[in-house]
């Protein structure tokens, strides 16, 4: 099958590559780049687990494909802290056990940079709102609502312990 | 026959660890090991793993429910230039036996169906190429023939089917997979006697764990050693994997299982023999590693792990007093095209097939039944579930036609605490229990006198607001001996179920735990963590988790049936136990002192009374390891400190006979849910205005995750109630293979906040007095909910026996109900 070059920058780091037209944005990232943060469950656009901040919007990785993404800006999980030197949100998900298995934990780190970016203070209803897009089957939620709330915190500077 | 009552004269216990001791890490919120790897994108799951020169698998899926293949023509597949091989049932079974089967006489299944399909979705060819998309291309040139069979959709015509439309023609003639009639206690007499019998029929539909990561294997086969080495995201590997290698026909020392992390499972990935056979047998063809993972539509078409699907006829006996004396129920249910487990799902529920009540005989006629369907497999409560589903509505439906109190009730008919160890008419145990203890709680949290005033009010505003009240039980830790009396002829009577652990301390007094099941989703590093970490005193942060493949591993059942966390608390206990006496005796040589007078404090070794008068663990571990010479000539002091210990079931005892199972399922977790929900009449939407989990699952080791555990189950519980359903159409088509028709909880369909309320009731056979939690949530959250929608629309005198109670099907029931009271004003 004939390829096509495109040019990425992810998580800040320009790539150049020729593919198949056909490869998926989500097969891209793990597979071309190797960022295995990025996790497929549906492959139809339902679950979010593959969410990935394109130009900075939450976009599905796996309903989209990688030619399309040639000359934009892909952030992943990987961009966020290391597993040594967490993030507020990441920190926070630890905090408030806002994930178990850990599947579709990225796609929900990815979906709340997205909303903490737009919005430093969302309330609980606004949270739960932007939260609905993403499927989580272990937690229930509601820990994952309590993670952002603690998140806001700590990147206010409270860091107090609860 | 096993008389239900108190014994007294229990089986002697084995607890070492006595849970009303001070703890120092147990019971804490220990923040979890895991959490950093995944937070980071760092986990391992099945797709991250990549080897050199790595091939990839797809397979060509039944369209049809029931067809005989006529023929295939693969050549165009094999031609495209990329692909590897191209394998068909017919040549897979040259090359690979049977699935493994738990029912005695197995049904027959092969990794690639054979002469006949029997579902859709299953898996017809195994394509292998340069890549996944080269693998989907080919399998679109492949040209099968099919001739169809009838297919058997509806449960209750696969009991009378016959000629082309039975399923497995060398098991008999017509698609009864098995049909057994169980006693427990004297039923005829107590329903002959009864002042009261309650009946319902009562529809459990088919849904299913759907974790959002699928099964996949990556498997390689090395031509110089002939052995295979899989990675799967499966569990029972220590347990049962040799098997797989049976059906790939080698020797099991020929086969290492490799661990990896897996995105959830909720069951449904217990033991995947089928994705690790195609990968083993895609590479095995090939002569490169091969990887196969399932997408979604396999995984909802073919996983192997649908859940049960029952009608029951149920009836319940009392007397004038309104006590329950006897329950007696008629079950069918759809087992799909398969039988890997037999009756497994129905022996759970034996376990506790009374919940928490006092009803002394139960009898039990169950037809199991074949169908063009997925079949069934492990699914949060493994048939548990629907038994609490059934006592409860059962006990909700004496509640109504009696006009009793469903709280007063439930508190009448409970086993009271005084009364445990409490032996049930199957024959099993309940070690332990507090049931009054946990209503009481939760009516207290939900202020359920203030709820039921805010409901008076809210009918009086033309609002149908409804509380619901469920009391149900959480077996914990199985023993599988019931399995013996699920099959006619017990086949191979196993009666272990064992976990184990490994302990090693490093020269500079670091631990490694190696664990011989993997990470599910559960918290097994952080469990295993916080034992060690109380046992040796020492720092979280000094112990780290290794797991072990099957070339390493000890004997390890791995999560499921709410019993990881007890036993592997168990197996971390006892090999702490073998690591402190060596210690103390290195420390007490060190130390010039008697070894019996020395205890754990903070990371160090000393002389209990004497302050000061101590040793690191890290010197005394560097003594062990390289300072033989300066020991004593004692053979129980060799170089280095490790030990492994194997911890077996803590209370299990033989089947006698099939009126009586023996112990086999006996810790027993206890939760009382009350929900409380409006229901919009018109749209036929529930939504949740409050909701108190009571949960008693014994000693916590974390309660973090207990109430994880506690909130996720119930979410999905609640899906369960309201949402999922594997929808099958007459001719077999199933309806519902995306997550777009396969609805589960969103955020926005839960309760905003499930409050939790920890009773803590320790079990006296369990180290610490553990008892499991992983699966409580789900097995009671659906007679809950449905309780709380059938309170809400009481006005109107609906009934509800069937879950999922869709928007539709509520909708149908109301608009019923208000035909019944004929035309509105």
């Amino acid at each position: 099958m004939d390829t096509l070059q495109i040019n990425v920058t992810v998580n800040g780091r320009a790539y150049q590559r020729r593919i198949e037209p056909r490869l998926l944005l989500s097969d891209f990232i793990r597979h071309e780049i190797g960022l295995t943060g990025t996790h497929i469950g549906c492959e139809n656009g339902v679950c979010g687990a593959c969410t990935v901040l394109l130009d900075g919007l939450a976009t599905r990785a796996c309903c989209m494909l990688a030619v399309q993404a040639d000359g934009r800006r892909i952030e992943t999980v990987e961009s966020l802290g290391r597993a040594n030197n967490l993030n507020p949100l990441q920190r926070a998900f630890w905090e408030m056990h806002g994930l178990q298995c850990g599947y579709c934990t990225p796609g929900m780190l990815m979906l709340m940079t997205e909303l903490l970016r737009e919005n430093p203070n969302p309330d609980r209803e606004t949270i739960r709102l932007r939260l609905n897009d993403n499927i989580c089957r272990c937690t229930g939620y509601e820990d994952i609502v309590n993670s952002v709330q603690r998140a806001i915190e700590l990147m206010r500077g409270e860091t107090a312990v609860r | 026959m096993a008389e239900a009552g108190k014994i007294h004269s229990p089986p002697p216990g084995r607890q070492k660890e006595r849970p009303d001791q001070r703890l120092s890490v147990i019971g804490t919120r220990m923040l979890r090991k895991e959490d950093p790897r995944f937070l980071a994108g760092r986990g391992r799951f099945i797709d991250d793993i990549t080897l050199p020169n790595m091939a990839h698998a797809a397979v060509l899926r039944s369209p049809r429910a029931h067809a005989r293949i006529r023929s295939i023509d693969k050549s165009a597949a094999e031609a495209l230039p990329g692909v590897v091989a191209v394998i068909t049932g017919e040549e897979a079974a040259r090359e690979t036996g049977l699935l493994p089967c738990f029912a005695n006489p197995p049904v027959e299944q092969r990794c690639i169906a054979f002469g006949k399909v029997r579902h859709v979705g299953e898996p017809v060819v195994l394509v292998v190429a340069d890549s996944r998309y080269l693998a989907e291309d080919a399998i679109g040139l492949i040209n099968v023939v099919y001739e169809p069979l009838p297919a058997v959709s509806d449960m209750m015509e696969a009991i009378n089917s016959h000629g082309d439309a039975v399923l497995h023609p060398e098991r008999g003639p017509n698609n009864v997979a098995e049909h057994r009639d169980y006693v427990f206690g004297p039923v005829e007499e107590e329903f002959a006697g009864a002042a009261h019998v309650i009946k319902r029929r009562l529809r459990w539909s088919r849904s299913g764990g759907q974790p959002i990561e699928t099964a996949g294997a990556v498997a390689s086969f090395d031509e110089g050693s002939g052995k295979f080495t899989i990675y799967v995201n499966g569990s029972m590997y220590n347990y049962i994997g040799f098997t797989i290698a049976t059906a790939l026909k080698v020797p099991s020392h020929q086969l290492n299982i490799v661990p990896v992390d897996a995105g959830g499972s909720f069951g449904s990935k217990l033991f995947l023999h089928k994705v690790s056979v195609l990968a083993a047998l895609g590479s095995r063809a090939s002569g490169r590693p091969v990887k196969y993972i399932e997408d979604r539509i396999d995984n909802i078409t073919a996983s192997d792990n649908h859940g049960s699907d029952r009608i029951y006829d149920v009836e319940l006996a009392l007397d004038a007093n309104h006590q329950m004396t006897a329950l007696r129920y008629k079950v069918v249910d759809d087992y799909g095209a398969y039988f890997q487990y037999g009756l497994g799902t129905h022996g759970n529920g034996f376990s506790q097939t009374v919940g928490p009540y006092k009803i002394r005989a139960v009898g039990a006629e169950i037809y199991a039944v074949f169908t063009n369907k997925c079949q069934q497999g492990a699914c949060r409560g493994f048939g548990s579930e629907v038994t609490n589903f059934m006592i409860e509505r059962i006990v909700d439906a004496a509640v109504d036609e009696l006009g009793l109190d469903p709280v007063a009730f439930r508190r009448d008919n409970f086993i009271r605490p005084e009364e445990f160890p409490y032996q049930i008419p199957t024959g099993n145990l309940y070690d332990s229990g507090n049931y009054p203890g946990a209503l009481d709680m939760a009516l207290e949290m939900l202020d359920y006198k203030n709820w039921r005033e805010k409901q008076q009010l809210a009918r009086t505003q033309g609002r149908y607001v409804g509380i619901g009240v469920a009391s149900c039980q959480e077996k914990g830790v199985f023993s599988a001996t019931e399995f013996w009396m699920l099959n006619r002829d017990p086949g191979f009577a196993l009666t272990s179920s064992p976990e184990s652990a490994s302990v090693k301390i490093d020269p500079t007094g670091k631990a490694v735990i190696s664990l011989h099941a993997p990470c599910w989703g559960n918290s097994p590093e952080t469990v295993a963590t916080m034992v060690l970490a109380e046992q040796l005193a020492m720092d979280p942060a000094d112990i780290s988790v290794a797991y072990s493949d099957t070339d390493h591993g000890l004997p390890g059942t791995g999560p499921g049936g709410s019993r990881y966390t007890v036993m592997v608390t168990g197996a971390v206990t006892g090999a702490a136990a073998i690591i402190k006496e060596k210690l103390k005796r290195v420390a007490g040589h060190m130390l010039e002192a008697d070894s019996r007078d020395l205890e754990f404090r903070s990371g160090k070794i000393g002389v209990a009374g004497a302050p000061g008068l101590e040793v690191a663990i890290a010197e005394v571990a560097m003594q062990a390891h390289f300072f033989r010479l300066s020991l004593p000539d004692d053979p129980e002091l060799t170089s280095g400190l490790e030990a492994s210990y194997t911890y077996d079931h803590p209370l299990a005892t033989l089947p006698k006979n099939n009126s009586d199972f023996g112990i086999f399922y006996p810790i027993m977790g206890h939760m009382c849910h009350m929900p409380v929900v409006e229901v919009d009449t018109k749209t036929g939407q529930v939504s949740f205005l409050d909701y108190v989990a009571v949960h008693d699952c014994g000693t916590m080791i974390n309660p973090m995750t207990v109430d994880g555990h506690v909130r996720g189950g119930t979410a999905q519980g609640i899906g369960t109630a309201l949402l999922e359903h594997f929808q099958y159409d007459r001719n077999g088509q199933l309806l519902t293979t995306s997550f777009q028709d396969y609805l589960m909880p969103r955020v926005a369909e839960l309760p905003p906040t499930i409050r939790i309320g920890h009773l803590v009731t320790p079990s006296p056979y369990t180290e610490y007095g553990v008892k499991g939690a992983g699966e409580g949530g789900r097995m009671v959250a659906p007679p809950a909910v449905v309780a709380a929608i059938e309170d809400a629309l009481r006005p109107l005198g609906v009934r509800i026996d069937t879950v999922p109670i869709t928007p539709a099907r509520l909708r149908a029931l109301i608009r019923e109900a208000e035909a019944r009271k004929g035309p509105r004003r």
